[in-house]
């Protein structure tokens, strides 16, 4: 077991450690979050303000999209230099592989959030820091689930053909209860009136599709990866 | 394989006539009903409204939804039929003509 | 399916659905819905169906995926086809019934939206199919297993909204007139969906047996 832990951890040390030596996904995903931010900004802001809900609409489509962006790109990383087909030659256990490269992913999609989440506050007039740590619950229930299944898609993905069109069409209609819970339970948080049972109630629900995803995902991993 | 191409080409033949016979009759039936009573009798009235004081909604006519819905619902279905049809058709003809070939091959040597 | 149970379910299916629209004419008119409501006959049938060939597809891959029963996943394509043929007729027919009853044409609400979601996850699968190249079979199956697990989470998260659609209630309380014709027609469509099936099927087992032959040739 601790083997097993080991080996992700070695996994996401290694994806980590090329992403910080060239900050490449890193720098990239941010700017495309931050246009994301501001092209949605133009349709939902009237007279100079926003409408309601916009900003929790806004924070999670920036999210999804920059981490389709990151996905993509990490496994293409992989993908160009034979490095994910070399690691599945390692005699390691494959839910281990999959976890270091989920945990990867988690970590930049976090530092990518530090940022954006603080922008969308400020430019939407969002109460950040009123209730900071249910905020972080749903961040955090959330990001994961949408990494869970997009780290498996796109590690599939990664023998495909049209694999950069492919990614987000498997991806969106899947994450569709992740966007949902995320979306609505971010905007009760950020209602004049905080809404406690439905935060309560959609973090509980992130967390139950976040256990069944991840669940579901490591024991997918195996027999999906084998050529 | 020729003998069950056609048996399976025939079968999807019937399909598709039986789907055409069902595709006509509701349109029929509904058109004849729909125009005759649009509307079905809903308790007693207490006041008549003309129907140009409805809400817009109240004054669409159900019979032209009704029958665009079942055209769809037909029209999909038996469109997607013929096409599986077709392609088993074509599949099956290709399956024969490669077979005859591998057939021949072994003969010659 | 022999070719002799094949044409028993063909005969009966033809019967059936050539009488369903006269029983459906004959049912009564409901109160406050009136004419539109027999959109109901047609459209609830194949929204069963759909649900239950998304359930066929997702078994279907999993059995391909750990037991590798290519079988399995020709089975699990032409569930999928069907999820997505049976899904344009519910998703067509739906529309022009609240644009009556409702006076719009569509609203979201948990039924239609966890439809379309579902449909969608299946046309995705479909799209990666026919354009993943080699090797999608796996990760179509991979996908199907996701998206049938997800049927339930779409339908409680979006379940906390308001609801106009009727609940599934409404079936188990027909009044007998429009019981008869309602359960004759959802058999016609099972028997129309286990026929199809069959015959898709049918094709990608025939496409599977010429590329059989199409190696044989070459060797």
């Amino acid at each position: 077991m601790t083997d097993f832990f080991r080996i992700a951890w070695l996994v996401m040390r290694k994806d980590l450690t090329i992403e910080v030596r060239s900050r490449e996904i890193l720098y990239t995903t941010l700017f495309f979050a931050m246009s994301c931010v501001l092209v949605f900004a133009f349709s939902f802001v009237k007279e100079g303000r926003a409408l309601d809900d916009a900003a929790a609409g806004i924070l999670w489509i920036a999210i999804a999209f920059s981490g389709t962006l990151a996905l993509g790109r990490t496994f293409e990383r992989e993908r160009h230099a034979e490095t994910l087909r070399a690691l599945m030659m390692a005699p390691a256990d494959r839910p281990a592989i999959y976890l270091g490269k989920l945990m990867g992913v988690l970590v930049l999609m976090a530092v990518v959030e530090l940022i954006v989440v603080p922008l969308v506050g400020v430019m939407f007039q969002a109460p950040l820091l009123a209730h900071p740590f249910q905020l972080l619950a749903l961040l955090a229930t959330g990001t994961l689930g949408f990494a869970a299944v997009g780290t498996l898609f796109a590690a599939m993905l990664g023998r495909a053909r049209s694999r950069d069109v492919l990614l987000p069409v498997l991806l969106y209609p899947i994450t569709v209860p992740v966007i949902i819970a995320g979306v609505r339970g971010t905007a009760a948080l950020f209602q004049a009136e905080v809404d406690e049972p439905m935060v309560r109630t959609w973090v509980a629900m992130l967390v139950f599709f976040d256990a069944v995803f991840v669940t579901l995902a490591l024991w997918t991993f195996e027999p999906v990866m084998t050529e | 394989m020729t003998t069950r191409k056609t048996v399976w080409g025939r079968m999807a033949r019937v399909m598709v006539l039986a789907m055409a016979l069902g595709l006509t009759a509701p349109l029929a039936v509904v058109a004849a009903q729909g125009t005759a009573a649009s509307q079905p009798p809903a308790g007693q009235q207490q006041e008549f409204v003309p129907v140009s004081e409805l809400p817009p909604a109240e004054q669409l006519p159900a019979a032209p939804l009704l029958i665009a819905a079942y055209a769809v619902a037909w029209i999909v279905l038996l469109g997607y039929v013929w096409s599986v049809w077709r392609r088993l058709g074509k599949v099956e003809r290709e399956l024969a003509e490669v077979a005859r070939r591998i057939d021949a091959s072994q003969r010659r040597s | 399916m022999s070719n002799r149970n094949f044409y028993l379910v063909l005969a009966v299916a033809v019967v059936l659905f050539a009488l369903a629209p006269v029983l459906v004419a004959w049912a009564p008119y409901e109160a406050t819905m009136g004419l539109v409501q027999k959109i109901f006959y047609f459209h609830v049938p194949a929204a069963m169906m759909m649900f239950v060939s998304a359930f066929v597809c997702g078994i279907g891959s999993a059995l391909f995926l750990f037991k590798r029963s290519a079988r399995a996943d020709r089975l699990a394509l032409a569930a999928a086809e069907l999820v997505a043929v049976f899904g344009v007729v519910v998703l067509i027919s739906g529309p022009l019934w609240a644009r009556k009853a409702w006076g719009v044409w569509w609203v979201w609400d948990p039924r239609l939206t966890s439809t379309l979601v579902l449909w969608m996850i299946f046309l995705a699968y479909l799209l990666l199919r026919r354009y993943g190249g080699a090797g999608s079979e796996k990760l179509s199956a991979g996908v199907a297993l996701f998206g049938m697990a997800n049927v339930p989470f779409v339908y409680i998260s979006v379940d906390f909204w308001r609801s106009q659609h009727p609940t599934t209630n409404v079936v188990m309380t027909l009044v007998p007139g429009m019981r008869g014709p309602f359960w004759w027609c959802v058999a016609a469509f099972v028997l129309l969906y286990v026929l199809v099936l069959t015959l898709r099927t049918r094709l990608e087992d025939q496409r599977a047996a010429l590329e059989d032959l199409y190696l044989k040739l070459e060797d």
